[in-house]
C-alpha cells in the first residue's frame, strides 16, 4: 500500500496527493509519470509526476477525475492509502540530460494548460535549481482553475491567462504566446507544452510558423505502461510509437494529434458506463447498456 | 474397464452454454476417472513421456501412485518437480510433449497425462496439501524479476532449497501472462493461479508487486546496494506486434495483450470492476496461436460474432489442437489462408471493415512450416467494427538496456546458457520468454527450473 501523506484541493475538480512511493521518489525525473491504482476493483490510471522529495520518499499528483475511478480517487484523504503506485516510467524530459552549456544557451518557453499545469511544474523548478530561469505561460478556463500559481512564481517567470479574463491575460494561451513574440519581443529556440491535446495541437500549429522547436507531452490511453498493450500507440513523423515507453514526451510538430484525439474517445462510452454505475450506486438498476438490469 | 486403447473421456461445458460464461470449459477428472485413467499408463521402464517434459516430472510414479489411490504422494511426485502442477494440467501443449511420446499412443490414444496432472493438483488444493518447504534456510539472497511461469518456478526451486528469494513484478498482480494473458475459462484466477501462487510463497518466497526493474530499481542498484548474490531474469515478451498495414491505429484495433489483460487482469467481464472494454460486434482476431483463440474466445464470451484470420492453413495453426477444436465448438468461424492488407476506417476513426487476400501455401520457410504466398487479385472486404492482433510478442528492452555487461541477440532476446541460465554479466541469469521470444508457460518453467540449479551452483563456487 502507498499512504497519502497529504491531501488537498487546487482548484473546482483538481486534486493533488502527496504519496509515500520511495522506489518511485528515488529514480523520479522530470516529464516521468506514474500508474496508481485505487484498490483491487480501480482502473491502472497514468498520471504524470507533478512534483517528488528523495529525501522524504514522496511523490506528488495532481489530477483532474474523469471516470469511475478517479471520481472515487478524489474523496482519498491524509491516511488513506492507494493500493498500487508504479514507477517512474516513461523517458525523462530531453532536458535533462542535455549538455550544461547548451542547456544555458535555451530560451525556453513553457506553455501549461489546465490540469496539465502540474507536469510542466517539476521542469520548471529542475531547470530554476539548475541556475535557469524560464518563462511559462499557464493558461485556464477562469480564475478558479488557475493552480500552482504560487509554486510557479517561485521558479519562472509566469504569465497567466484565462480563457474568459477573470484573472491575468484574457484568451487562449496561443494568443499570449502569440503576444509574447510578436507584440513584446520575447524570443524563444525552445518549447514544451502540457495540457489538452486540442490545447497541444493549436500550439504547435503555431510554433510551426515562428520554427520553434516544441516538445509536447502526450497522454494517451494506456494499460500497464511498460510497453505492454499498445493501447498508447501514436502516429509520430508517419510512425507508430508508444507513449508509455517512447515518450511521453515527443516532438509536436511531428505527433498527429487528429488521430490521437479520437483515439482518446474509444472507451467513452464504456467509462460513461462506469460512471453512471457509481454515481447511481445501489439504486443502479440499469441504463449503462451493461449490467442487464435494463432487459 | 473400457477400451483401453481410448481414453476416459473428461467431462466439459455444454458449448453453448459457455459460450455466453466466463466459467472453466473443462470439469477435469473426478478421482475415480483419474484413477481409471491411470491404469492405462504401461508403467514403461524407459519411459519416453519424462524426456517429452521441459521440467522432467516422474510422471509413471506419479501415476502408479494415482492408480493405488495414493493422491497425495502423487501431488508430492509432481512437486518436486512442478511449482505450478493446476496451472501446467490446464495449458501445456501435452500433446507435443509428454502425450505425443506415449507408448499408448502408437496404437490407440496417450495416456492422458495432463488431465490427470490437474486432477492430482486440484485434488491437493481442495485437501489443503502445500508443497514441502526447506528445513533450513541458508541465508543466500537471490532476486528474481517477473512473477510468470518462469519466475515462479525459479523461485520456488530456490526457496525449497533454502535461499531467501525474493520476486519483483511490474503488473499490480503476480502471475505474469497467467494473470494477464490466459482467461479466467481455460484457467481460472482465483480458484487456481492465486492457490499456486500463494503454495510458492508459502515455501518462503516474498513477492514485491509494482517494481518495474530498470525503472524503480536496476538490475545493478539490487546486486550493489540490496544484497542481492544473483538475479534471475524472467521477465517475458511483453512487446505486442503489430502488421503495420493501413488504419491499424484505427479505434476498435487493439492488441490482444490489451484485450486480455483488460478482460484477465483488469476483469472487465465483471461489473464491480471500473475496467472498460470494447466489446465489438463483428470481431476478428489476426494470428493462429493459443494467444489468438483466447483473444477469440473472449470476444465471443463478451457478446461478438468472431472470425479468426490466419494466412495458412488449419495444419499450421501454432494454438493447441485442443484450444481450436473448444474455439469451433464455441462457434468461432476459422477464416484461414486469408491475410489482412488494410484495416478500413469510418470518419470517426472507428473501424468499418477489414481488407483481406486469399493466400496459398508456397515453399517451407525459416520455421519449416510452408510459407504463404498472396494470391493475386483475389482481395476481398470482411465486414468487422472490431479488430484484435494477436500476432505475437517481443521481449520488453528496459530491463536488458538498463543492465551493465547484459547482451542480447538481434531480436532483443537476452543470451543466456540454455543449461544454466547463465547471461553474460556474472551473478545474473536469465529465461523463458526474455530468452527464447515468445512460447509456451511450461518451456518458461524448464528454463527457470535449469536457472535455479545454475543459481545454486554459482553461489555455491563462490563460497
Amino acid at each position: 500500500m502507498y499512504p497519502i501523506l497529504h491531501a488537498d484541493k487546487l482548484a473546482a475538480n483538481i486534486y493533488r496527493k502527496v504519496v509515500r512511493a520511495p522506489r518511485v521518489a528515488r529514480h523520479c525525473e522530470p516529464g516521468q509519470f506514474v500508474i496508481v491504482k485505487i484498490d483491487e476493483e480501480g482502473e491502472r490510471i497514468p498520471l504524470t509526476i507533478c512534483d517528488y522529495d528523495r529525501d522524504e520518499g514522496t511523490v506528488t499528483i495532481v489530477f483532474q477525475p474523469i471516470g469511475a475511478s478517479t471520481q472515487r480517487m478524489k474523496d482519498l484523504s491524509e491516511g488513506d492509502a492507494f493500493e498500487d503506485f508504479v514507477g517512474p516510467l516513461g523517458k525523462p524530459s530531453d532536458l535533462i540530460d542535455m549538455d550544461p552549456e547548451e542547456l544555458k544557451k535555451k530560451k525556453i518557453i513553457f506553455i501549461a494548460g489546465g490540469v496539465g499545469t502540474a507536469p510542466v511544474y517539476p521542469q520548471v523548478k529542475w531547470l530554476h535549481e539548475h541556475g535557469i530561469t524560464a518563462d511559462a505561460i499557464i493558461g485556464a478556463k477562469n480564475k478558479d482553475l488557475v493552480i500552482l500559481e504560487k509554486e510557479f512564481r517561485e521558479v519562472c517567470n509566469l504569465y497567466i491567462t484565462t480563457d474568459d479574463g477573470s484573472y491575468g491575460r484574457s484568451g487562449m494561451v496561443t494568443k499570449c504566446l502569440e503576444d509574447l513574440i510578436e507584440k513584446e519581443g520575447h524570443e524563444y529556440n525552445h518549447c514544451v507544452a502540457i495540457g489538452p491535446m486540442i490545447m497541444m495541437k493549436f500550439v504547435c500549429l503555431q510554433t510551426a510558423k515562428y520554427s520553434l522547436p516544441t516538445v509536447v507531452s502526450m497522454n494517451p490511453i494506456m494499460v500497464d505502461g511498460t510497453g505492454m498493450c499498445g493501447a498508447c500507440r501514436l502516429s509520430v513523423g508517419g510512425e507508430v510509437r508508444f507513449a508509455c515507453v517512447d515518450g511521453p514526451e515527443f516532438d509536436g510538430h511531428q505527433v498527429d494529434f487528429d488521430q490521437a484525439m479520437k483515439r482518446m474517445t474509444m472507451y467513452k462510452t464504456e467509462e460513461g458506463r462506469a460512471l453512471l454505475r457509481l454515481q447511481e450506486g445501489d439504486t443502479h438498476h440499469g441504463g449503462c447498456g451493461n449490467c442487464g438490469g435494463d432487459k | 474397464m473400457a477400451d483401453p486403447m481410448k481414453r476416459t473421456p473428461v467431462r466439459e461445458q455444454n458449448p453453448e452454454v459457455r459460450a455466453k460464461n466466463f466459467d472453466e470449459v473443462c470439469f477435469g477428472y473426478d478421482k475415480d476417472e483419474a484413477m481409471d485413467e491411470a491404469t492405462r499408463c504401461l508403467n514403461c521402464k524407459n519411459p519416453k513421456c519424462v524426456q517429452g517434459c521441459p521440467v522432467s516430472i516422474n510422471i509413471p510414479k506419479f501415476l502408479q501412485e494415482l492408480k493405488a489411490g495414493q493422491v497425495e504422494d502423487a501431488y508430492n511426485t509432481i512437486s518436486e518437480s512442478s511449482a505450478l502442477p493446476a496451472v501446467c494440467g490446464r495449458v501445456c501443449p501435452q500433446e507435443t510433449q509428454c502425450e505425443g511420446q506415449c507408448i499408448r499412443g502408437i496404437k490407440g490414444e496417450p495416456v492422458s497425462i495432463g488431465k490427470m496432472e490437474r486432477f492430482v493438483a486440484d485434488w491437493a488444493r481442495e485437501n489443503g496439501i502445500r508443497p514441502k518447504s526447506a528445513k533450513e534456510r541458508n541465508g543466500h539472497k537471490v532476486a528474481v524479476i517477473g512473477a510468470g511461469p518462469a519466475g515462479l518456478t525459479c523461485a520456488g526451486d530456490l526457496a525449497r532449497a533454502g535461499y531467501d528469494v525474493t520476486i519483483f513484478e511490474a503488473l499490480h498482480k503476480a502471475g505474469g501472462v497467467l494473470s494477464y494473458g490466459i482467461p479466467e475459462f481455460r484457467l481460472p484466477k482465483s480458484e487456481v493461479v492465486d492457490k499456486e501462487i500463494e503454495n510458492v510463497k508459502s515455501l518462503g518466497v516474498r513477492i514485491e508487486t509494482d517494481v518495474i526493474i530498470g525503472k524503480s530499481v536496476t538490475v545493478d542498484e539490487l546486486m550493489d546496494e540490496e544484497g542481492f548474490e544473483a538475479a534471475f531474469i524472467g521477465s517475458g515478451a511483453g512487446l505486442p506486434m503489430f502488421m503495420h498495414i493501413p488504419g491499424e491505429n484505427a479505434n476498435g484495433v487493439f492488441s490482444a495483450n490489451e484485450f486480455l489483460t483488460r478482460n484477465n487482469l483488469m476483469k472487465a467481464y465483471l461489473d464491480d470492476y471500473d475496467t472498460p472494454i470494447h466489446r465489438g460486434k463483428k470481431v476478428a482476431v489476426v494470428g493462429g496461436g493459443n494467444v489468438a483463440m483466447d483473444a477469440a474466445r473472449t470476444a465471443l464470451r463478451l457478446g461478438a460474432d468472431v472470425h479468426i484470420v490466419y494466412r495458412r492453413s488449419e495444419a499450421e495453426l501454432p494454438a493447441r489442437a485442443e484450444e481450436v477444436h473448444h474455439a469451433k465448438e464455441e462457434g468461432i468461424i476459422f477464416d484461414l489462408l486469408c491475410n489482412p492488407t488494410e484495416i478500413l476506417v469510418n470518419e470517426d476513426g472507428w473501424v468499418r471493415g477489414m481488407r483481406c487476400i486469399r493466400m496459398e501455401l508456397g515453399e517451407p520457410d525459416a520455421s519449416g512450416r510452408r510459407r504463404p504466398v498472396p494470391v493475386e487479385g483475389s482481395e476481398f472486404e470482411i465486414d468487422v467494427d472490431t479488430v484484435i492482433m494477436a500476432l505475437g510478442t517481443s521481449p520488453n528492452p528496459l530491463i536488458s538496456s538498463t543492465t551493465d555487461g547484459l547482451e542480447t541477440n538481434r531480436r532483443k532476446c537476452i543470451i543466456a546458457n540454455e543449461e544454466t541460465g547463465q547471461t553474460t554479466r556474472e551473478g545474473v541469469f536469465a529465461g523463458g520468454d526474455a530468452v527464447t521470444g515468445a512460447a509456451t508457460v511450461i518451456l518458461a518453467m524448464g528454463a527457470g527450473k535449469a536457472a535455479a540449479k545454475g543459481i545454486q551452483e554459482y553461489i555455491q563456487s563462490k563460497e
